[in-house]
């Protein structure tokens, strides 16, 4: 049964008659158990349908189902039933209060949740635990570092254990270290908790190393859902270089080019220095080909490697833009997409 | 019931936060007592009835009657519509919105920040009170515990609006300017430091439009021993009235999905 089901989601703004369609309809499913990230440039609309999903903001249109009960007939059975942890950096903060102790933040998310003192007590303990945050309880939560912090807010978001939970950039302004601790408890989440963890991000590393499945919004709409994998392999394919031996050189890369232009799986070639770049559907099946080839026709390789496209690639296809560099207008969760809209109707056509 | 036990938990809260920096507290009640000690004096000199419209003894007692009802609607104004500013900071470090999610009542978040709003009120209250017996208030108990009455009226009102305007605005650069337009005139127009009868015609009626000075006046009359008269009953009316409408805007922002 899926966890998350929505249909058309949409939400408008509208100020001083101008109104913005920030989210013009996502559709969204997500089983449990999974780790779904939403990926988007600054001002795509992640945020936005986000705050929806999390019954902050009313849809302006739309429907939803997250984690069994209607967001807009139920919200409080919604919340009941989320964890939701905001954004750190930003408009607002990840949702810590600087003169607290770390523990009086669990023991009051778990009163905020009903749960009883002794319940929220030994749970608190736990996500101490799971959370490296051991020795931390009796420290002013303005004390902590960002990790700390950071820890302490996803901690927040499951003292009441879930089935779901909301992460918003968990990852952003964290350093490199903390970022891949913080991907190594998220994944514990899922295995030792069986949480379904939907999060926000827009970093392509993080997604392509966390998240099973991947919806990319941009001005509003979902462009693509797939795997990273399926997502990567739909934009071009992949890139075996290889050079061969041969003592004159030209000879035996002549004579590779000739027999590997006949397989299949080559869609491209083309030769530089000595080096020959294939251009091939699926990498992984397409190499044993490759090597039964050059091997039948007695050529040896002294080198191979398969390069992927990387999401960065996917995104630059999908979206026209790098999610790198933000544009200069994107701060913020509003667009007002009017000229680039066409381009984007052409990719979602795709699903 | 689960809508009451939500308030009492972000009471709870709210009350260790500011407990923890107390500051803003204490400098709130010194204010009043400086006017006190360094103000009051000046009105212990005035001829007799100049500040009860004729009626009055005159002296150090009657003064101080009259002048710490206007102060104790001073420290109101200014403690309850300041303390939006702190919503605003919460709102920024994303507490609102973790809050707001969990299945507390929306309307819990504000009810829980103004009953810590109104105990507080009561403690600087008291400690103003003595203050003011200290430097000469004779007044009757039942009139203190009346003023109390109107305090905590006029505490729920102001910080409920305070709360809802911060909530929206969510900046403090735009939210102190504000505060301040609106916060001295109401004081100016209220008679605190002296009776809006004192002014010509054309400032009385201008001074018709805050409550305050409703409420003032009916405490005035409670700390000369009148407990019931046309002014009683028009300063409870005002203060009834102001809070609960107050109170039920203030809700409405709390509850809305729209922030």
């Amino acid at each position: 049964m899926a966890i998350i089901e929505a249909r058309g989601l949409a939400r408008d703004f509208t100020s001083r008659k101008r109104t913005v369609h920030a989210v013009r309809g996502v559709d969204l499913t997500v089983e449990e158990g999974e780790i779904v990230g939403f990926l988007g440039p600054n001002g795509a609309g992640k945020t936005t349908t986000l705050r929806m999903l999390t019954t902050l903001l009313r849809p302006t249109a739309g429907t939803a189902v997250v984690a069994g009960a209607d967001l807009l007939r139920d919200p409080l059975g919604v919340r009941k039933r989320i964890g939701f942890v905001p954004q750190a950096i930003g408009q607002t903060q990840g949702g810590t209060s600087d003169n607290s102790l770390v523990i009086e933040e669990l023991l009051d998310q778990g009163t905020a949740y009903r749960i009883g003192r002794e319940e929220t007590r030994r749970r608190a303990a736990a996500l101490i635990e799971q959370l490296d945050l051991g020795g931390l309880d009796q420290r002013y939560v303005k004390t902590l570092s960002g990790g700390q912090r950071r820890r302490l807010e996803i901690a927040l978001g499951l003292v009441h254990q879930p089935p779901l939970v909301f992460l918003d950039e968990p990852t952003t302004g964290l350093d490199p270290q903390s970022r891949s601790n913080m991907w190594e408890h998220i994944r514990r989440l899922r295995s030792e908790l069986g949480t379904t963890v939907f999060l926000t991000t827009h970093y392509l590393d993080e997604a392509d190393a966390l998240c099973d499945r991947l919806f990319v919004i941009d001005h509003g709409v979902t462009v693509a859902v797939g795997t990273p994998d399926e997502l990567k392999r739909r934009i071009s394919g992949d890139v075996v270089t290889l050079s061969v031996n041969g003592a004159a050189g030209s000879d035996g890369t002549a004579a590779a080019r000739s027999v590997l232009v006949e397989s299949p799986v080559v869609q491209e070639i083309t030769v530089s220095d000595g080096v020959l770049r294939l251009t091939v559907e699926q990498g992984e099946q397409a190499l044993p080909v490759l090597l039964r080839a050059l091997d039948g026709a007695g050529i040896t390789m002294s080198a191979i490697s398969l390069s992927r496209p990387t999401l960065d690639d996917v995104f630059l296809t999908l979206t026209g833009r790098s999610l790198r560099d933000d544009s200069p207008g994107g701060a913020g969760n509003s667009t007002d997409g009017g000229p680039e809209l066409a381009g984007v109707a052409g990719a979602t056509g795709k699903e | 019931m689960s809508f009451i036990s939500d308030t009492l938990f972000v009471f709870r809260r709210q009350l260790r936060l500011i407990l923890r920096v107390p500051v803003f507290l204490i400098v709130g009640v010194l204010q009043p007592i400086l006017y006190l000690a360094l103000f009051g004096p000046l009105l212990t000199k005035l001829p007799a009835g100049t500040l009860s419209g004729g009626t009055g003894t005159g002296g150090t007692a009657d003064a101080y009657r009259f002048f710490v009802p206007g102060l104790l609607i001073q420290l109101a104004l200014f403690g309850s519509t300041f303390v939006g500013f702190a919503i605003i900071s919460e709102w920024r470090a994303g507490i609102i919105e973790r809050y707001r999610v969990t299945p507390i009542s929306r309307v819990a978040l504000l009810t829980g920040r103004v009953l810590r709003d109104v105990v507080t009120l009561v403690v600087q209250s008291t400690v103003l009170i003595l203050a003011g017996v200290a430097f000469g208030l004779r007044a009757p108990i039942g009139a203190v515990l009346l003023s109390y009455v109107f305090l905590v009226l006029v505490a729920i009102g102001l910080a409920s609006l305070s709360y809802a305007t911060a909530l929206r605005i969510k900046s403090e650069d735009a939210f102190a300017p504000l505060v301040n337009s609106v916060v001295v005139p109401l004081i100016l127009l209220s008679g605190i430091m002296l009776p809006m009868t004192l002014g010509p015609g054309w400032l009385q009626g201008i001074a018709r439009v805050s409550p305050f000075r409703y409420i003032i006046d009916a405490m005035r009359e409670a700390y000369a021993g009148q407990y019931w008269n046309a002014i009683m009953v028009e300063g409870i009316c005002v203060a009834v009235g102001t809070a609960a409408v107050l109170l039920w805007l203030g809700s409405r922002v709390f509850v809305t999905e729209n922030t």
